[in-house]
């Protein structure tokens, strides 16, 4: 299994203090609300700092999460009770669900996922930068460390601390308050969640440039937060299950992106038995429930175009037709140069690649897709398949030179280095 | 066999900013590292000191005189001790030169035990 497979699939063990740093944050904003988010991330840091300091020499406790929740708490009681706040917060201290979170038995507990539900809420609220509401999203809900994300996102560290800081304090200054949006706000409450999702889950798959294993990370966060909004009775829509089937049919390719070298392969390349059969499976039964009702949104169409990819025998067995038609219904209900790009390939396969450069040639003067790689990617491909040699190299070259990773990179001078040799 | 004492040097600071991942893969490896010295019987103790600077005793002119340490405003402080047993300093130099703490800006003192029973 690749580096990148391997880490997508890595099991929640693994991610054990990350996930605590986030289910114990959820819980203590709620205690010591969402002013406090400042006074909740310092706690949840001194605890796993403890955690650090103590375990190399006394060894790790039997319960290494329950350890750094006890901490936590008992730091959350000396600050209430330094505050004056001790016997009006104690109630919902010794009631919240810390002391559960402590003996471990908290798996599958709604009233943890609704805690972390209303963090995300706030963390998205429409009232904050888009940059803000990834970053605080990440660092508040996932458990990310402000390294973490900018890894992730290649900015500068005091830029994410910054967004942060600035984040938390609209937070205050516009006093959001810290709740599941009523069913008559959600629409409005619920994209901005989603497209935060959305962004978290492309940023780690599209692997444009960036710290590889950072970004799986991505991926799988963004899976797990969209599952909990899924199973919510209340915000769990038809549309975040398609999100959520979007997610799992694409994610469940990842293994088989890369060969052993850890060079990319096309779609038609890929090892089909690499691919996540659970995953695929997970992703069929969002798929059914996001058909439930008559909503259709961009990611119900987006999600039926990856499992015409995921569900396929073959590469060449792939329902061109299909995708193209709802490549058309995508365009006509959210348009934007990147859908239509992707629609050039499945017109492409339908209609013969002079189809597909005669659609290219409609997007040329689209500023969005100036410097953007893949579109010069799809152009040399198409001018493979006509046998226009020397205009292909020209532009898988210009494909290389831009902001692609260093795996896409090398298969793209590999591909122009075939040309060369066959031509 | 002798015994040596590893004072673990650090910045009390040090870790305030990693992320909870982050300290996880440390405290990973901080247990590796323990668990092969346990195993091959090396271990022979470890403690961590409390986060404090603890008190300083000094003695003249028949009176002695304690004072608070310094803990929050030190650049650097004892964290912590291991015992270790080896053969002889450059064996200890070798089970120590593995330790993560020298990974994380960490400062390691390496003292043999002066045994009165040899």
């Amino acid at each position: 299994m690749t580096r990148n497979g391997a880490a997508a699939v890595r099991n929640s063990l693994d991610l054990l203090f990350r996930r605590r740093a986030g289910q114990l944050a959820a819980t203590l904003t709620r205690v010591l609300g969402i002013e406090n988010l400042d006074l909740v991330d310092d706690l949840v840091q001194d605890a796993f700092v403890q955690a650090l300091k103590k375990w190399p020499y006394a060894g790790m406790p039997d319960n290494p999460g329950a350890w750094v929740l006890a901490v936590a708490k008992n730091r959350a009681v000396d600050v209430l009770r330094r505050q004056g706040r001790w016997r009006e917060k104690r109630d919902e201290l010794e009631r919240s669900i810390l002391p559960a979170l402590e003996t471990g038995r908290v798996f599958f507990s709604t009233e943890l996922d609704d805690d972390q539900l209303r963090l995300m809420f706030a963390c998205c609220h429409p009232a904050l930068s888009r940059d803000a509401q990834v970053a605080l999203t990440l660092k508040t809900v996932g458990g990310f460390g402000v390294d973490e994300i900018a890894r992730a996102f290649l900015t500068a560290k005091a830029t994410v601390a910054q967004r942060l800081v600035r984040a938390k304090r609209a937070l205050r200054d516009r006093r959001i308050e810290l709740a599941i949006p009523a069913a008559d706000a959600l629409p409005a409450r619920l994209d901005p969640v989603l497209e935060v999702l959305y962004l978290l889950f492309n940023e780690g798959y599209a692997a444009t440039a960036g710290d590889e294993l950072v970004r799986a990370d991505l991926c799988d966060e963004a899976v797990r937060l969209a599952e909990m909004v899924a199973a919510h009775p209340v915000v769990g829509s038809p549309r975040v299950h398609a999100l959520v089937a979007l997610f799992l049919f694409q994610a469940a390719r990842i293994p088989a992106r890369r060969d052993d070298a850890g060079d990319q392969l096309l779609l038609a390349e890929q090892d089909r038995s690499r691919w996540d059969r659970a995953g695929l499976r997970r992703a069929l039964a969002h798929l059914k429930l996001a058909a439930r009702g008559d909503e259709l949104s961009a990611y119900h169409l987006e999600a039926e175009i990856a499992s015409c990819h995921a569900l396929a025998a073959s590469f060449e067995t792939t329902d061109w037709r299909r995708i193209l038609d709802c490549y058309d219904r995508l365009l006509a209900l959210s348009p934007s140069p990147v859908v239509a790009l992707n629609r050039v390939v499945a017109l492409a396969k339908v209609e013969g690649p002079d189809a597909g450069l005669r659609a290219l040639d409609a997007l040329r003067e689209e500023p969005a897709l100036q410097r953007y790689g893949p579109r010069y990617a799809i152009e040399g491909d198409l001018l493979c398949r006509l046998g226009r040699t020397a205009e292909a190299k020209h532009v898988l070259n210009r494909a290389a030179s831009l902001d692609a990773s260093e795996p896409v990179r090398r298969y793209l001078e590999r591909r122009v280095q075939s040309l060369t040799q066959g031509g | 066999m002798s015994e040596f004492m590893l004072l673990l040097h650090e910045n009390p600071q040090g870790f305030a900013s990693l992320s909870p991942q982050d300290i996880q893969t440390v405290i990973g490896e901080y247990s590796a590292w323990r668990e092969r010295l346990a195993g091959e019987g090396r271990l022979a103790g470890g403690n961590k000191l409390k986060d404090e600077g603890g008190r300083w005793l000094t003695g003249g002119n028949g009176q002695v005189r304690v004072v608070d340490g310094p803990f929050s405003e030190a650049k650097e402080v004892i964290g912590g001790y291991f015992m270790i047993k080896a053969a002889d300093y450059d064996e200890a130099v070798e089970i120590s030169r593995d330790c993560p703490h020298l990974r994380y800006g960490g400062r390691i003192e390496l003292r043999e035990i002066d045994a009165i029973h040899d």
